[in-house]
């Protein structure tokens, strides 16, 4: 591997007398799943905010392709090829799947001013992303609202995906999930990191992590924890990680390994 | 491979599950409950449905509107307020300072939206809810109305447009009536009731289709078009459906939301102007609750009220069920003030049903 696709170095960023993130190194190279764990307030939501352009890190540079770059607002960060699917901002409930799909992008045809929507051409290729994706639309034109949270967050990847992202950031998609969904989302992590995409997956679940990551980096008080290969760390050494230590050791014990 | 939890949907099913569908239903009652009582009173004659059409086609001017900036997450609660000002506006530059009306029409609609640009650059750059800010302007612009008649003209009616239109042509265009012929001929036939006596003897009773309706029908449309076919129609829904995720691919929410409230302004205006020309008079307090009218129709008509659901095609439709209603009791001689409550009546049933078609479309819990 060369350059990684985007590289944070030593990315600082405060809130006033607040230390969201002291210093946090992290980078994605094509092909891999990059997974970053953090318990709740660890500084994740901070950390891929400033990946994304959201927020404008204090100190560290951020590099895409080896080149430093600086993103001044979201569209930056989505022309760079990094494309982010927040967990709850992702779909528009009471617009249909194809709609949602092409939000801001949409196909057109017609002359000069007179420009209307090619939804022929919207519907069929966002079936066919879809079932790329191994979802079945019973039709592309219906409301987003009737997918299930897993469906919905595979409708964002696609679209990502389809408006060629190189890395995407996955914010918590499996948290709010069930059992079969999580896997739907997991699976569909696995094929979009086959296609040479790097993904970054933000969790707190180390079995969600543990399943499809390459690499691992552990975000704890705004700061990481070192980063470790896959089958270089056990589950249980990553979750002491995220807890910081002995707390969660002593509550292991209680509660039989159970977590 | 399919999910066996999805139930096989037959196609009539899908193409009566619509967000009109509780308009049309409404619009079928209605009629149906109109020819019952009121069937030989002459509702139903040219006269009557030219009656009725009218003022639905009024409702209808200011609810594509509605509809359109409702679908955008917004309200405009300055419609009422924004035709008695646009009209005294085209009065005064017309009438009192002698402007060719064309020209006067033109400032009206400049002036109009105008405002509505302001309504929109103040709701977005605030943060405050429209209901707020468009309810300072019903009053803002409601007392600017009177004040302007009065320190100019000494009342809050402006006549004489009507001298002043003649053979203007933008005037036309909102007052006139087109398809003459067509109607002279269909009164020859003996379809439509023909004057017998006075100075139009000979001519029929309807003379032909107000522009007022031309406009209505246009609008709807257009709205419709642009709404359901287009990219900007795509970016209402988002801006309106959840504005943070519109922004975040790209939407341009603030410029949409914008733009709706100066469409608002401009289908206010519109409604202005064809009154001024109809009447040859402005004054001070016309379109009182007009506001509320356009947003019962827009809800009637399958819209949601917090914005990314709707319709202008039902929109148009609760136009339609709000004057015959309003025409229809007229006709039936019922007591007027039964016109409330059969309103109030219908807007609760059409947005019970509505809520329940909604939820079946989007699968909201």
């Amino acid at each position: 591997m060369s350059t990684p696709l985007i590289e944070m170095d030593n990315i600082e960023k405060h809130f006033g007398p607040v230390i969201a993130l002291g210093g946090v190194s992290f980078d994605v190279y094509a092909g891999e799943c990059h997974c970053l764990l953090g318990d709740n307030g660890a500084g994740k939501s901070t950390f891929i905010k400033t990946m994304s352009g959201v927020h404008k890190p204090t100190g560290g540079v951020i590099r895409v392709n080896g080149q430093d770059t600086v993103f001044n607002n979201p569209r930056d960060a989505m022309n760079a090829g990094i494309a982010t699917v927040y967990q709850d901002l992702a779909m528009i409930p009471l617009m249909s799947v194809t709609r949602n799909f092409w939000m801001g992008r949409e196909p057109r045809k017609g002359f000069g001013p007179f420009k209307w929507i090619d939804f022929k051409t919207a519907n069929r290729i966002t079936f066919e992303e879809m079932e790329r994706m191994g979802i079945n639309l019973r039709e592309a034109d219906q409301a987003v609202g009737t997918l299930s949270g897993g469906e919905r967050q595979s409708v964002a990847i696609a679209r990502a995906v389809h408006f060629g992202a190189k890395v995407l950031i996955l914010d918590e998609p499996t948290s709010a999930l069930g059992v079969r969904q999580t896997s739907n989302v997991l699976a569909t992590i696995a094929r979009v990191r086959k296609a040479g995409i790097g993904v970054v997956f933000i969790t707190h679940n180390v079995r969600h992590a543990m399943a499809v990551g390459d690499r691992f980096t552990v975000l704890n008080r705004g700061q990481t924890h070192g980063t470790a290969l896959r089958g270089e760390i056990k589950p249980e050494e990553l979750q002491d990680l995220m807890a910081g230590g002995q707390e969660l050791a002593e509550l292991e014990g209680s509660l039989g390994g159970t977590i | 491979m399919t999910d066996e939890r999805l139930k096989q949907v037959s196609s009539l099913r899908r193409a009566m599950i619509r967000p009109e569908l509780g308009a049309i239903c409404g619009a079928i009652l209605v009629f149906v409950f109109f020819l019952m009582i009121a069937g030989d009173s002459g509702m139903f004659a040219p006269e009557g449905i030219k009656n009725w059409t009218v003022v639905s086609a009024q409702f209808a001017i200011i609810a594509v509107g509605a509809c359109l900036l409702m679908i955008a997450g917004e309200f405009d609660l300055s419609v009422g307020s924004m035709i008695g000002f646009s009209g005294v506006v085209i009065a005064i530059l017309s009438v009192h300072m002698g402007w060719p009306v064309w020209a006067a029409i033109i400032a009206a609609f400049v002036v109009a939206m105008a405002i509505g640009a302001l309504n929109g650059f103040l709701v977005i750059k605030t943060g405050l809810p429209s209901f707020i800010v468009t309810l300072a302007f019903l009053y803002i612009l409601r007392g600017l109305t009177i004040w302007l008649s009065i320190t100019t003209t000494r009342q809050t009616i402006i006549g004489g447009v009507k001298e002043a239109a003649k053979g203007d042509p933008l005037a036309f265009l909102f007052g006139g009536v087109i398809f003459k012929d067509l109607f002279q001929w269909f009164g020859e036939m003996g379809w439509v009731g023909t004057f017998t006596r006075g100075t139009r003897a000979g001519q029929p009773i309807v003379e032909g289709v107000p522009m007022l309706v031309v406009w209505a029908i246009v609008l709807v449309i257009f709205g419709h078009f642009v709404l359901t076919r287009t990219r900007f129609g795509n970016w209402i829904f988002a801006s309106g459906g959840d504005a943070k995720a519109a922004r975040y691919v790209g939407v341009p929410v603030d410029r949409v939301k914008i733009l709706m409230f100066m469409f608002t302004a401009f289908c206010a205006t519109v409604f202005a102007t064809c009154q001024v020309m109809e009447f040859g008079s402005a004054a001070a307090d016309r379109g009182l609750l007009k506001e509320f009218e356009a947003i019962i129709c827009v809800v009637i008509g399958g819209a949601l009220l917090t914005g990314g659901y709707g319709s202008v095609v039902g929109a148009a439709l609760g136009a339609l069920i709000f004057g015959v209603v309003q025409q229809g009791l007229f006709f039936a001689g019922a007591e007027s003030s039964l016109f409330r409550v059969f309103l109030g009546t219908i807007l609760i049933l059409a947005v019970i049903m509505n809520t329940y078609i909604r939820r079946m479309i989007t699968g909201e819990r």
